[in-house]
C-alpha cells in the first residue's frame, strides 16, 4: 500500500514536525519502554512501515529524515536492532491480524527479544533440508529437535522456529513456520564459543515443547515461503543488525536504562560491527600509523573505498527499490556478497597497517585489540544467512536465469533423501 | 635437494611426522596454548631426546647434529602441519641461527653446547616495534665501560621471550646507521634490569613477548659493530623457516577441506561435489604446491649459500603467508558456521597464520625487498 506522492509531507516541514513534537514530548527521565511505545504509535518510530501498523508508508528517503531528526535531537529510537526487525518483517508479510497486534508492539518497545531458529546441525544452506519435527496434538504442536547457530537464544523469549510437518512430500512443501516462546521447559539452550572468543549464538534443543495452533504464521506447510521473507530481509543486510554493538550515550534515567539494555543483551554482539570489517576506521589507523602516504597502503585504501561506497549505493538501490513497493531485484544478493567483499579487503588493509600489531589482543594491541577483533570477526559475515557460495548460487539461477544445478533432492519425499 | 627430496629426508620428514601424529594431538595443542608458557616441558623434552629437534643444525663440534637448512626446514613444516607448540623456533631456530651466524668460534663454543643438550633455552630479541625485523632500522644502543656492556631499552616480539633463558639480543653502537655498528650481545633472563612481559596475542600457539632492558649487563657475541650483515642474514634464514611452517600448516588446512567437503551432506549430495567447492579446493592446492616450491627453493638456497638467498627469502615469505592465510580463510568458508566455532580446530591455523603473515616482515614489504634483490 505505497502511499500516493501527493500525501507525502516535504522533507523539511516532516522534520520541523518531527522535532516541534520531540521538543513537546521528549523526557530524558521517562521510562524507555514508555517512551517507545509512544514514539511507534505516532509511526515515526518506523515511517517505512504500513499505516495500520506502527508505520506511515514513507518511502526510505522521508524515513531516514525522521531517523535523523530524531538521532540529531538525541532522543531514543524505537527498538529497531536485531533480528526482531526480521521477525517484524516476516509477520508485517505473513502474519494474521491477530498475530500483528500481538507482537509488533513489544517489538518496537524493547520489551521482547527474538531468534531465528532455522539451522541445524544437518541443514545450514540446505535450509529446506530440516529434520526438527512439528506434530499436531489436540490444541497445539509439539516440537522436537535441535536448532544451531542461533543467535540471541540465550537471552530471546519469542522464536522464528521453521519445522517439518510432512515427511512424505518433497523437502520445500512440509515446512511450517512457527512462533515459539523461548521460555518454557521444552526449550534448552547452551552458548556456543565462536572463534573471536564471543558467544553470541547457541544451540538450542527442543524436547516436547509446545506451540498453541494460533502461531502459526502463513499456512501450514507453507513455511518455506514465509522463510524465504526472512531470508530476504536479512540477506538485506538490514541497518538494525549493522546497529547492533553500538551504544547511545546521553543523561536522564533513560539512558541508564538503555545501557543496562545495551550491557545485558548486547555484550555478545560487541564485535558485530568489526565483521563488516569497518572499513570506517581504515584512514584514521593508516595516519596514526604514518602510513597514509604510503603507495601501496594507498592503493590498498582506495581499492577498499571504491568497493564500499558502490556497494553501499547498491544496498541504497535495493532498500528503495523494496519501500517502493517493486519487487525484490537483484541488488539485494548482491548487497550481501558485496559485503564480504568489503569486509574481507578492509581486514587486509587493517592488516597491512597494523602489521606484527594486528594480532595482539586488550591493551597491547591498536585500538585496545579492536584490529585483532576485526580480523577475527571478518570470517562470519560469508557464512551467517546464507554463504556466499548460496549467494552465487541464487543470483546465477534466479536473478541471472541461468540454468539450474540438476537437483536430486527436490521431487522425492523427503524422507528418502540421503542426509547427515 | 631443490626440486626433490633425498631418501634419507623423506624418512626423516615421516619421522617427524609420526612422532607429532603420536605425541602432540590438537587436544594437547589445545591444553598447552592456555598456559603462559605455551610449551609441554615433557613433549619438549620427548622432541630433544628422541628426535634431536632443537639440535638439528648445531654442527657436531658443539654437541648438535650437524644437519643443513633443507632439513631444519622439513621439521619446521612438519610442527607447522601439526601446530605444535614448543621452544624449537624461538630458542634453536632463532637464537641458534643468530649464535651461528654472529658469534666467533669461542662464542659458539660457550654458547651452542647448553642449547645442543637442551640445558637452556635462548631467544632472539631484534624488533623494536616496526615489525619487519629490519637490521637496518635498529635504534637501541648499547654502552661499553672498558671491558663491561650494558643495553638499555625495549624489544619485542620477542618469540619465547617469557619463557627463555637467555636473550639474544641485537644492539648498535652509539652514532652508527645502517648496518654499520650492529652488534649482538647475550643477556641472562634472570639478570637485575631485565623485565619481560608476555604480550596478549589471539595466536596463542605462539607466544611473544615484550622485554625491557635498563642498563642490563650483557656479554658480547662476536665482533663489535660487526654483525649487520650476520643479522640480515638470520632474519632471512628464519624468514625461510618460517615459510616452511607456514606451507606445512596450509597443507593440513587443505586436507581438512577436502575430508570436510567429501562427508558433509546437503541437498542430498556431498558439498565437495558442488564445483564451487570442488574449484575452491583445486585452486588452494594450487597455491599450497606453488608456495611449497618456493619455500623449498629458498632452504635449499640457504643451504647452499646461493647468492640471491636473500631475495628468495623475501620471495618465499610473501608466498608462503598470503597461501597460508587464503588457505584458512577459505577452510573456514568449506566448514560453514561451524568454522567460526572455537571448537573447530580450523581457527587455531587462521590465527597461527595470520600472526605469521607480519612476523618479520608482511608480504608487501617482502615483494618490494624480492624486487630490490634483483636489482629491479
Ligand atoms: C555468526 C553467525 C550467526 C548465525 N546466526 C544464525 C541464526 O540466528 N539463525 C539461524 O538459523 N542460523 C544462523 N546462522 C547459521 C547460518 O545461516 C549457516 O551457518 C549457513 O547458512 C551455512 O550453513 P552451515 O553452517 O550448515 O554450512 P553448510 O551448509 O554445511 O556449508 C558448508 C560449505 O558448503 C557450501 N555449500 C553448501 N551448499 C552448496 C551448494 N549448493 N553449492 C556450493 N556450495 C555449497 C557452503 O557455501 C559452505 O562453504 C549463523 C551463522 C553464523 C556464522
Amino acid at each position: 500500500m505505497a502511499s500516493n506522492a501527493a500525501e507525502l509531507p516535504d522533507e523539511q516541514t516532516l522534520r520541523t514536525n518531527v522535532r516541534m513534537w520531540l521538543e513537546r514530548n521528549w523526557d530524558p527521565d521517562r521510562k524507555l519502554v514508555e517512551w517507545r511505545r509512544m514514539l511507534a504509535e505516532t509511526g515515526w518510530g518506523c515511517p517505512e512501515w504500513p499505516e495500520e501498523w506502527f508505520g506511515l508508508d514513507y518511502p526510505s528517503s522521508l524515513a531516514n529524515a525522521v531517523q535523523d531528526e530524531i538521532a540529531s535531537f538525541g532522543a531514543i529510537g524505537v527498538a529497531r536492532s536485531g533480528v526482531r526487525m526480521l521477525a517484524a518483517a516476516t509477520l508485517l508479510e505473513h502474519g494474521s491480524a491477530a498475530q500483528k497486534s500481538q507482537f509488533l508492539g513489544g517489538i518496537l518497545s524493547g520489551e521482547d527479544t527474538w531468534c531465528q531458529l532455522f539451522s541445524e546441525p544437518g541443514s545450514g544452506s540446505d535450509l529446506a533440508g530440516l529434520t526438527t519435527r512439528a506434530d499436531k496434538q489436540g490444541d497445539h504442536w509439539r516440537i522436537n529437535g535441535q536448532k544451531v547457530w542461533t543467535t540471541s537464544a540465550h537471552h530471546a523469549n519469542y522464536g522464528m522456529l521453521l519445522a517439518r510437518t510432512d515427511w512424505d512430500v518433497p523437502k520445500h512443501r512440509g515446512l511450517t513456520f512457527f512462533v515459539v516462546d523461548m521460555k518454557q521447559p521444552g526449550v534448552e539452550v547452551r552458548p556456543l564459543k565462536q572463534m573471536n572468543g564471543y558467544a553470541s549464538f547457541n544451540e538450542v534443543f527442543f524436547t516436547d515443547a509446545i506451540v498453541p495452533l494460533d502461531r502459526v504464521v502463513g499456512e501450514r506447510d507453507g513455511g518455506w515461503s514465509v522463510a524465504l521473507t526472512t531470508l530476504a530481509n536479512e540477506r538485506r543486510v538490514a541497518d538494525g543488525m549493522r546497529a547492533w554493538g553500538s551504544v547511545q550515550a546521553g543523561t536522564g534515567g533513560i539512558f541508564e536504562e538503555l545501557a543496562a539494555e545495551t550491557r545485558t543483551v548486547n555484550e555478545p554482539y560487541k564485535w558485530y560491527p568489526q565483521r563488516a570489517g569497518r572499513p570506517d576506521l581504515v584512514i584514521s589507523q593508516a595516519r596514526a600509523a604514518d602510513l597514509d602516504q604510503d603507495p601501496v597502503v594507498r592503493q590498498a585504501i582506495a581499492n577498499l573505498l571504491i568497493l564500499e561506497k558502490s556497494s553501499q549505493w547498491t544496498a541504497r538501490r535495493a532498500r528503495e527499490a523494496h519501500l517502493l513497493g517493486r519487487p525484490q531485484g537483484p541488488e539485494g544478493s548482491l548487497g550481501k556478497l558485496a559485503a564480504s567483499h568489503v569486509a574481507r579487503a578492509a581486514a587486509e588493509v587493517h592488516t597491512m597497517i597494523a602489521g606484527g600489531e594486528a594480532l595482539l589482543a586488550g591493551k597491547d594491541g591498536p585500538l585496545d585489540g579492536l584490529i585483532a577483533e576485526i580480523l577475527l570477526s571478518v570470517p562470519a559475515i560469508s557464512i551467517a544467512g546464507g554463504t556466499d557460495e548460496i549467494q552465487h548460487n541464487i543470483i546465477a539461477e534466479r536473478v541471472l536465469g541461468m540454468p539450474k544445478e540438476p537437483r536430486t533432492d527436490v521431487d522425492r519425499p523427503f524422507k528418502d533423501i540421503p542426509r547427515n | 635437494m631443490k626440486f626433490s627430496f633425498t631418501e634419507e629426508q623423506a624418512l626423516f620428514r615421516d619421522i617427524v611426522r609420526r612422532f607429532v601424529v603420536e605425541q602432540s594431538p590438537r587436544e594437547e595443542v589445545r591444553k598447552v596454548m592456555e598456559t603462559n608458557a605455551g610449551y609441554d616441558p615433557a613433549l619438549w623434552q620427548r622432541l630433544c631426546e628422541s628426535l634431536g629437534l632443537h639440535a638439528l643444525h648445531i654442527p657436531e663440534k658443539y654437541g648438535g647434529q650437524g644437519f643443513g637448512a633443507v632439513e631444519l626446514c622439513i621439521a619446521m613444516e612438519e610442527l607447522g602441519r601439526g601446530l605444535v607448540c614448543s621452544p624449537l623456533f624461538g630458542s634453536s631456530v632463532l637464537a641458534g641461527t643468530a649464535i651461528l651466524e654472529a658469534g666467533m668460534a669461542q662464542d659458539r663454543e660457550l654458547w651452542l653446547p647448553p642449547l645442543a643438550a637442551s640445558e637452556r633455552r635462548y631467544a632472539l630479541a631484534v624488533d623494536e616495534g616496526g615489525g619487519c625485523w629490519d637490521a637496518k632500522s635498529l635504534t637501541m644502543q648499547y654502552t661499553q665501560q672498558g671491558d663491561t656492556y650494558s643495553l638499555s631499552g625495549k624489544k619485542t616480539f620477542v618469540v619465547d621471550g617469557c619463557s627463555a633463558d637467555v636473550i639474544v639480543v641485537a644492539a648498535r653502537e652509539p652514532e652508527t646507521k645502517g648496518l654499520n655498528g650492529i652488534t649482538f650481545f647475550m643477556v641472562e633472563a634472570s639478570a637485575p634490569g631485565v623485565n619481560r612481559r608476555l604480550l596478549d596475542t589471539v595466536d596463542q600457539t605462539r607466544k611473544l613477548a615484550e622485554i625491557d632492558f635498563n642498563n642490563a649487563s650483557a656479554k658480547l657475541l662476536g665482533t663489535p659493530g660487526e654483525g649487520g650483515s650476520a643479522l640480515e642474514r638470520t632474519i632471512d634464514l628464519c624468514r625461510v623457516y618460517l615459510s616452511n611452517e607456514m606451507v606445512g600448516g596450509a597443507q593440513r588446512l587443505l586436507e581438512d577441506a577436502v575430508t570436510y567437503a567429501g562427508t558433509r551432506l546437503q541437498f542430498g549430495r556431498t558439498i565437495g561435489s558442488f564445483q564451487a567447492i570442488k574449484h575452491k579446493c583445486a585452486d588452494l592446492l594450487l597455491h599450497v604446491e606453488l608456495a611449497k616450491s618456493a619455500a623449498y627453493c629458498a632452504a635449499e638456497a640457504a643451504a647452499t649459500g646461493d647468492p640471491e638467498f636473500s631475495a628468495l627469502a623475501a620471495l618465499s615469505k610473501a608466498m608462503a603467508a598470503d597461501t597460508y592465510v587464503k588457505t584458512a580463510a577459505q577452510t573456514i568458508q568449506i566448514h560453514g558456521g561451524i568454522g567460526f566455532t572455537w571448537e573447530n580446530d580450523t581457527h587455531l591455523y587462521f590465527k597461527r597464520a595470520k600472526s605469521s603473515e607480519t612476523l618479520f616482515g608482511q608480504p608487501a614489504w617482502h615483494r618490494e625487498r624480492m624486487l630490490r634483490g634483483w636489482q629491479i
